[in-house]
């Protein structure tokens, strides 16, 4: 069977000592954590290592030795090898590295049965040296029963061995993304079990000194401890808020059916109920429990505060230069454009357009009623125009909680302005669609006949969609959607991904590190860090629209079809 | 190290790198020929000249900056996410097999199969419309049911080398693969 031994890339250098690790005997292999230093006494380090194993419940022991000899260090082989007979284990690895040497020579000790298994090999600048000696032994000779001559026994029982170099560091931060079928890779299992080890490593004062991933220091820095220590007062004070927040929410006044519904409908309620149930999250003084909940924490803040950024940049280009006094004046000559244009337009279907001959009495109907829903709009629009300046100003003020608070508002404010194209919309898409299916169901029936003419005749004038219609409904469809990307979008998590790759992994790869004929096989093992793709699918947040991931296909196809589209309906969010 | 000249299901010539880094352990490497500056420079010219055209007719400078926008989004597109260089396949004896793909770019997407979850690696056949393929696959196995297959994985899916290239390859393959 081959052995294969995990060994981490900051213990290359570290002095002679011993190694500290765990087996796995299903895979055959022993991942190497730590390096304890000469000089030791063996009764602290049994001691030790059963505190580690008390407190992270993982099984712990002492896997062989290890030696580097520098100036002065002479006979430590022999002391090492003694060791091995005070430590009780089933294999002993006594793994030799030379100073200015890239090679590792290994050593397995098999104690039970008491064969020297030596298979000794030097790493290639002229001395190429293979010893094989094997000792025969009974016990051994029952496991290869069947072979006959010396040599096959000496193939069969020669224990190969491969390396596999690890930046310890990467795999104890990194955090495995199970696959579909939930069995997660185990050759990362080990490190993910052990990740609780790190926190017991930390405390390297006492008698032992060791070499680990940590023995260099912890990646930290100020600011991120000023923040944690900062934490607790201000979740205290954002829990004190929200629980103001929610009693007044809570006022009778406002369950009211009128209001309750509209509260349902506008996108700016929604949002505010969003952004609420966002920040008890946040607020609770707990630490998050596990990685899920942790990453979805992390991503709620980094998105609050892009958020907020982006809405102060608007509010300060807002507020300077009279902008707000130039977009108040476009607004309504704006409006009595688009008025003029929809009057033309039904002037022109009312006729006869195109030269289609059209049903008369239909016609007239439809184009009165639109007509007179015009007029109501434009007088409307015409009442509000003092006040424009004013309401934009106020509500340009509610950027500073956020980018998608402004963008939510005007969705809003574009949603009631032109509810009366909206509606015309309706009727149009409503009439359009028994036509289609009219249509659909005649052409069924007739597949194959005799076509008939008199059939073809057009009737209506929604049969073509009116391009400024088809404009609004889809400028309503694209704030909605870009308030919910915004909202939805994991940003902590693709910037993780981004700079620390190997936080997120989805598995492992291996390389080759030397190849040279007749030595042990050195493989380096690197993270394989999670697609982007996979990233933002993870750790996207539940959102509240009822648009599906795939919208702006199923929004352009709804069109065509003639299915009506609600910019204003919502689906419950999901409480876990 | 040995380089033949095999070709693909298509005809196109591709060369095959076995190297065996140890007796646990080689390496399969299949490269694709290179992007071709001839066609590169055909498809280029044919863009900016119907560009051109629509320029003459339209007399809108944004044709000509939208032509060159697209062919260089297109060209980087083109070696980022679809022009295969190399795939290999690296089976180490007792520890898995992974298999990767490396694009024109320099990006390289790799897989890592442990040794628990492989059942075996065959050549099957595929028909495809008038065809019949060889490709090699791995098989997976259930954890629950180690006699079912549970899935398939083929290998060389850009480069598809024809049977006898597979052969070799295989040959390899289930010498380590037996070994464990």
């Amino acid at each position: 069977m081959v052995l294969k031994i995990f060994f981490p890339q900051c213990c290359n250098q570290a002095d002679s000592g011993l190694l500290v690790g765990r087996w796995i005997s299903s895979q055959d292999s022993a991942v190497v954590l730590a390096v304890i230093h000469y000089p030791f006494i063996p009764g602290h380090v049994k001691q030790y290592i059963q505190q580690m194993q008390a407190k992270s419940g993982v099984e712990l022991s002492v896997l062989g030795s290890w030696s580097l000899p520098k100036d002065g260090q002479e006979g430590m082989e022999s002391f090492l090898r003694d060791l091995s007979t005070i430590f009780p284990q089933e294999r002993w690895l006594q793994i030799n590295r030379e100073v200015g040497k890239t090679g590792f020579t290994c050593q397995v000790l098999q104690r039970d049965q008491r064969v020297d298994n030596e298979f000794n090999l030097s790493w290639p600048d002229g001395r190429v040296v293979q010893r094989e000696t094997k000792k025969k032994n009974e016990k051994v000779d029952e496991g290869a029963a069947e072979a006959g001559g010396d040599k096959e026994e000496q193939e069969e029982e020669e224990e190969k061995v491969i390396f596999v170099h690890y930046e310890q560091r990467k795999v104890m931060l990194s955090q495995l993304h199970p696959i579909e079928n939930g069995v997660p890779d185990p050759k990362t299992a080990p490190p993910s079990e052990l990740r609780q080890v790190q926190d017991i490593k930390k405390y390297d004062d006492g008698p032992l000194k060791s070499t680990h991933w940590q023995t260099e220091g912890r990646e930290a820095s100020i600011i991120v401890e000023l923040l944690k220590q900062a934490c607790v007062p201000l979740c205290m004070l954002i829990g004190w808020l929200l629980s103001v927040w929610t009693w007044i929410c809570n006022i009778r006044i406002f369950s009211l059916y009128p209001l309750r519904f509209l509260s349902s409908k506008l996108s700016t309620c929604v949002q505010l109920s969003y952004r609420t149930e966002h920040m008890r999250l946040l607020s609770s003084p707990k630490p998050a429990a596990g990685h899920t909940q942790f990453m979805r924490k992390a991503n709620i803040v980094v998105s609050l505060l892009v958020d907020v950024a982006l809405g102060m940049l608007l509010i300060w280009w807002l507020y300077r230069d009279n902008h707000i006094t130039m977009l108040a004046n476009m607004l309504v000559p704006a409006a009595d454009h688009v008025a003029k244009e929809l009057d033309e337009l039904l002037q022109w279907l009312m006729g006869a357009p195109a030269g289609l001959k059209m049903n008369r009495a239909l016609d007239q109907v439809l184009g009165r009623f639109f007509l007179y829903h015009i007029h109501l709009w434009i007088s409307y629009i015409h009442l509000m125009s003092p006040f424009i300046e004013g309401i934009l100003w106020y509500g340009g003020l509610s950027a500073c909680l956020g980018l998608t608070f402004a963008l939510s508002l005007l969705s809003d404010m574009v949603a009631l302005l032109t509810f009366h194209i909206y509606c015309f919309y309706v009727y149009g898409a409503r009439l359009y669609c028994l036509k289609i299916y009219g249509l659909s169901s005649l052409w069924r029936l007739f597949r194959g006949k005799k076509w008939n003419v008199l059939r073809q005749r057009v009737d209506s004038c929604s049969y073509d969609l009116d391009q400024l219609r088809l404009v609004v409904v889809l400028f309503q469809g694209v704030l909605h959607l870009s308030v919910d990307f915004i909202n939805s979008f994991p940003l902590f998590a693709m910037g993780l991904r981004i700079t620390r790759p190997y936080r997120l992994a989805e598995g492992v790869k291996f390389r080759v590190l030397c190849e040279e004929p007749g030595t042990a096989l050195h493989l380096l093992m690197e993270i394989n860090p999670l697609k982007c793709s996979t990233v933002v699918q993870t750790y996207r947040t539940p959102t509240y629209s009822c648009y599906p991931r795939d919208s702006w296909a199923a929004l352009v196809k709804k069109l065509f079809v003639g299915e009506l589209i609600y910019p204003w309906r919502h689906k419950t969010t999901k409480t876990d | 190290m040995e380089d033949e000249a095999f070709t693909d299901i298509n005809g196109k010539s591709i060369s095959l790198d076995c190297q065996c880094h140890s007796s646990l352990c080689s390496e399969f490497i299949v490269s694709v020929p290179k992007v071709s500056i001839g066609k590169v420079m055909v498809y280029t010219c044919c863009v900016w000249l119907l560009a051109y055209a629509v320029f003459f007719f339209t007399e809108n400078t944004a044709v000509l900056t939208s032509a060159i926008f697209i062919t260089l989004a297109g060209m980087m597109f083109h070696i980022h996410f679809v022009k295969v260089d190399h795939e290999s396949l690296l089976v180490i004896g007792s520890l898995g097999v992974q298999v990767s793909s490396s694009y024109a770019s320099g990006r390289e997407t790799t897989t890592f199969i442990e040794m628990g979850k492989i059942k075996d690696i065959v050549i099957n056949e595929a028909i495809y419309m008038h065809q019949i393929i060889y490709y090699l696959c791995v098989l997976l196995k259930e954890p629950s049911d180690p006699d079912a297959v549970s899935s398939v994985v083929p290998l060389f899916q850009s480069s598809k080398p024809r049977l006898n290239c597979l052969v070799k390859v295989y040959k390899s393959c289930q010498e380590i693969i037996s070994k464990c």
